[in-house]
């Protein structure tokens, strides 16, 4: 049985092949055709296949030997903000231009060792600064969905919108993305597949192009909630490369799955209630609290007093972290190069023809904040009150086991909206980013479609290093939505 | 707070990012209307909360003081626009 594996969910193709029904290269050549089918959604920077055919042989004679990882001959793609060893990787960016990092990154190379092939590297924001991918500097991603009677190109959601876009059109059956305010769950929610943020530290951070260090973390994108956990596995662990990882044992998440959730207690923020959310988003939410409520879970309003104060505080925190972490792009140690008469003039050009619009904006916003005179009135104003949006979920999390939100306040726009104004593109993750600020795991899983035909997410949200309980109560949700609609534009046979 | 043309060209120094002078004007409302944004934390009384420092605790790890890594600097300056024997070259610095 050969046709309809670019159908197949992660742990069911994991299940065929240790059956033997089919083999890794097989599996692998379908989804490098399927790589192919979907070109048009521009969502891959860099295609591997011969790569994946290498690895896909090298997975079936480690089976064959009795050896299989967790992801043993899956099919994945990778962001490409990770550093793959010998593999073009460009964060999205001019200013990478022609990168071949010398080193893997560890979350990759834990994939690898897991004995997971690779499809190839996906587009994404610039930087993984933005929302929609329409910043990448190898142009936009189209999303596989498209509204009902409507066929103007949407946005994936960003900054993964290449990964969501692969796993939702059926390219890849699963897909890493980092998420450092939102990135991995946003474009999970507009593409009607499941994103997971670990908590901070969770996963490594080596090896993956730093933008916000004090947010920034991998995780992954999946078709089911089962198939994140499995991912989430195969990713996370202890690397002494990152000085924020975590010295803590990786749980079997997928075990912990099918637990149900009869008694868990589920918060429901009364400050997540916007001004102008659509009808449709707050009857889903209601609808979620319903769902896990008939599972057996005590639902109950609780507060969260800060959460209007996230957006603001992050977009003072990720710029001024990134205007530092961007400072090592100078056009002298790797990728792109301007000439100019003196180093400083080098410098201003090369950064000047490398770095997009709104990689610009946030660099010239963080140097601003931490520049003299301002530091104490931006950004260690932010830094505190970065501490009052995490006591607030501290204090949420000494009564409820999990909070349940939308994911996002929309549906998926078209390309090329929003453009013109960056407040209105930083409102998308209005929803995500305390969490991030908080460090906490959160997950968007589809729950539903809105009038327009297109998905929506809900969005649960755990304590530091519970990924396990989110990913019980997530599949709950899961359950309970049924979401199981395709994207107009699915590519695999 | 407005970040007028002479900020803008001066964070942009700082930044070592040329902006054209067409481009200070639109530069500077962009990131006036942002900052002006952002600076609705001014409503929050912080006082005497302390700055995060970092999302999750954690205690420093040390380690033994010892190379772990390196010994491959063409592989490094591989990736480099101009590499020169084993060096990354930058324009004349001195005159």
């Amino acid at each position: 049985m050969t046709t309809g594996l670019t159908q197949l969910t992660l742990a069911e193709a994991r299940d065929g092949l240790a059956r033997g029904d089919f083999s890794a290269r097989e599996l692998t050549e379908a989804h490098i055709r399927a790589v192919e089918a979907a070109r048009s959604l521009n969502a891959f920077i860099t295609e591997t296949p011969e790569r994946a055919l290498d690895g896909a042989k090298a997975s079936d004679q480690r089976r064959a030997k009795g050896a299989a990882g967790v992801m043993e001959g899956i099919p994945v793609a990778i962001k490409d903000l990770f550093c793959t060893e010998g593999v073009l990787t460009t964060a999205g960016s001019h200013i990478l231009n022609g990168f071949h990092p010398p080193y893997e990154s560890t979350v990759t190379g834990n994939l690898w060792k897991a004995g997971a092939v690779m499809l190839g590297k996906t587009n994404m924001d610039e930087f993984a600064m933005g929302s929609s991918n329409a910043t990448s500097y190898y142009r936009p991603v189209e999303s596989p969905w498209r509204r009902h009677g409507d066929n103007r190109p949407l946005v994936p959601g960003g900054s993964s919108g290449g990964s969501a876009a692969a796993v939702a059109a059926r390219c890849a059956i699963g897909a890493i993305g980092t998420d450092t305010g939102g990135s991995i769950r946003q474009p999970a929610a507009f593409s009607g597949v499941v994103g997971l943020k670990p908590t901070y530290g969770r996963c490594s951070r080596w090896g993956i192009v730093a933008f916000a260090s004090s947010l920034d973390q991998a995780g992954p994108l999946a078709r089911t909630v089962r198939d994140a956990a499995i991912m989430l596995r195969a990713m996370a662990g202890f690397d002494a490369k990152d000085s924020t990882s975590v010295e803590a044992p990786v749980p079997d998440y997928e075990a912990a799955l099918g637990n149900g959730i009869k008694g868990l207690r589920v918060g429901i923020p009364a400050e997540y209630l916007v001004d102008g959310m659509p009808a449709e988003i707050e009857a889903l939410w209601r609808e979620g609290v319903q769902w896990l409520e008939a599972a057996g879970a005590e639902t109950r309003e609780i507060s969260l007093p800060h959460t209007k104060y996230a957006l603001p505080t992050y977009y003072i925190v990720a710029p001024a972290e990134a205007s530092s972490n961007l400072a090592r792009y100078d056009g002298v140690r790797f990728g792109l190069r301007e000439a100019g008469q003196s180093p400083d003039e080098m410098y201003e050009n090369t950064r000047a023809a490398g770095f997009g619009a709104e990689v610009k904006r946030r660099v010239l916003i963080g140097t601003y904040v931490l520049s003299a005179g301002y530091y104490d009135a931006y950004y260690l104003k932010a830094q505190r009150l970065r501490t009052l949006i995490a006591q607030d979920f501290a204090q949420a999390f000494a009564e409820v086991d999990v909070v349940l939100t939308p994911t996002a306040p929309s549906t998926a726009f078209a390309i090329g909206d929003k453009l013109d104004d960056p407040i209105a593109m930083y409102l998308n993750d209005v929803f995500t980013v305390p969490a991030s600020l908080a460090g906490l795991p959160a997950i968007s899983v589809p729950a539903g479609l809105g009038a327009d035909g297109l998905p929506l997410g809900l969005q649960v949200l755990g304590r530091a290093f519970d990924e396990a309980t989110v990913l019980q109560v997530a599949e709950a949700l899961e359950r309970a939505a049924g979401f199981d609609t395709t994207p107009p534009f699915v590519a695999g046979g | 707070m407005a970040l007028d043309k002479e900020t803008v060209r001066h964070i942009a120094w700082l930044a070592r990012i040329k902006v054209g002078e067409a481009q200070l004007e639109t530069m500077s409302h962009e990131l006036t209307r942002i900052i002006d944004w952002v600076e609705q934390l001014n409503e929050v009384d912080t006082e005497g909360v302390a700055p995060m420092t970092a999302a999750v605790e954690m205690q420093a790890r040390l380690r033994t003081d010892r190379v772990t890594d390196g010994g491959y600097a063409e592989r490094i300056v591989e990736n480099a626009p101009e590499p020169t024997h084993g060096f990354f070259a930058v324009p004349k610095v001195v005159e």
